[in-house]
């Protein structure tokens, strides 16, 4: 098991709309994205590897705790209105997903309807965009999908540095801490300097490892 | 002087652009081809055509059933209003807004009328994409693909 090393991003566009979903596939391919595309919110859960009966069931940070680094999906980008399962409640079975809760979400909608904005954002969605997208709408993907690869990077790079604990070195306590100190820092510095969309957007808690957006609000973890 | 083919075709292309016919949307999809992706419009229109033709007789019968299902009604025009707005057809576009409000107000004579004009502008729409279409691959010369109709 290995960091992947590979540069192309893969995100999941989900749209019943069969012109919407040939339209964000080419848009995010001009982009340099690999692309998979699904007609509904219960085919994207399981091309994710998650089933509707799933509970938060491990602390695997890849994506299918089955399959893991199988299929790693760095961004999905949703229809809001969707027959049976809207873009609204996949977004949320994906926020309570312990597997998937780390992946940016994005709506799109062809209505301006600004509850459905705020709901939807105060849900955890990144962006939302209006339809038709737009090039310039594509180009606002990149840094939450930079966030999230740069975070599991490092919690990668964590997990190989604790394998290597188990020769015969011996690494004092002190010193892992240290690290994982460090790690946070720069952590924290990345998300200062990239995010200047939401003002709301906290300050990470030094005693979380794994900081989650919830634009301000507190939530129970 | 004879104006070549591709002049023609970015001619007819500002002529549907000023008379509302397409808007900035059919643009960005153009840019949006290239030399591995080079029928990407078509491709888009041909399908919104295949697709926009069951919407349509969806919405054409349950204009004739009775009592008309206004909710249903909303739901077919709202996806084929997103299509045509994905692809740039304004003027289908500015139609279903029209048949979108008297939808919300039960008015099925409106519905029944502003229909007519949608079927309308989406049969013109096509016609005039065809040729350009056309225009195109006598642009391209006698090595493009033939291509077939629009639809």
């Amino acid at each position: 098991m290995g960091i992947s090393t590979e540069s192309q991003f893969h995100v999941l566009a989900v749209d019943d709309s069969l012109i919407d979903r040939k339209l964000i596939e080419r848009l995010l391919k001009t982009s340099s994205y690999q692309v998979t595309t699904v007609d509904s919110g219960t085919k994207a859960l399981e091309f994710l590897g998650v089933h509707e009966d799933d509970q938060s069931n491990s602390d695997i940070p890849s994506v299918s705790p089955n399959t893991h680094q199988e299929v790693e999906v760095n961004l999905i980008i949703t229809d809001y209105c969707m027959p049976g399962m809207t873009g609204y409640d996949l977004l949320r079975k994906i926020k309570e997903s312990s597997s998937l809760r780390n992946i940016p979400v994005v709506i799109m909608s062809s209505e301006n309807v600004p509850s459905r904005i705020s709901r939807c954002l105060e849900e955890g969605a990144e962006e939302f965009f209006l339809k038709p997208v737009r090039p310039s709408d594509v180009n606002r993907l990149r840094p939450h999908i930079m966030k999230t690869k740069l975070k599991d990077q490092q919690e990668d790079k964590q997990e190989n540095k604790e394998e290597e604990l188990g020769k015969p070195e011996f690494q004092s306590r002190e010193e892992k801490e240290e690290q994982q100190q460090q790690q946070h820092h720069h952590l924290q510095q990345q998300h200062s300097n990239g995010n200047k969309r939401k003002a709301l957007e906290e300050g990470l808690s030094p005693d979380r490892t794994r900081p989650r957006y919830n634009n301000g609000l507190t939530t129970v973890v | 002087m004879v104006k070549n083919h591709m002049q023609r075709q970015f001619d007819m292309k500002r002529s549907l652009l000023d008379q509302g016919y397409l808007d900035e949307q059919f643009i960005q999809l153009e840019e949006l081809e290239d030399d591995d992706n080079p029928n990407f419009v078509e491709e888009m229109v041909t399908t919104f055509y295949n697709n926009s033709a069951r919407l349509l007789q969806n919405i054409e019968q349950a204009l004739v059933s009775r009592p008309i299902d206004f909710t249903k009604l909303d739901n077919y025009m709202h996806r084929f209003k997103g299509s045509s707005s994905s692809i740039g057809a304004t003027r289908v576009k500015k139609e279903c807004t029209i048949f979108t409000e008297y939808c919300k107000k039960a008015n099925a004579e409106g519905c029944i009328r502003t229909f007519l004009q949608v079927k309308q502008e989406h049969a013109c729409l096509r016609r005039k994409l065809e040729t350009y279409f056309q225009l195109g691959r006598q642009a391209a010369g006698p090595s493009a693909n033939a291509g077939g109709q629009v639809g």
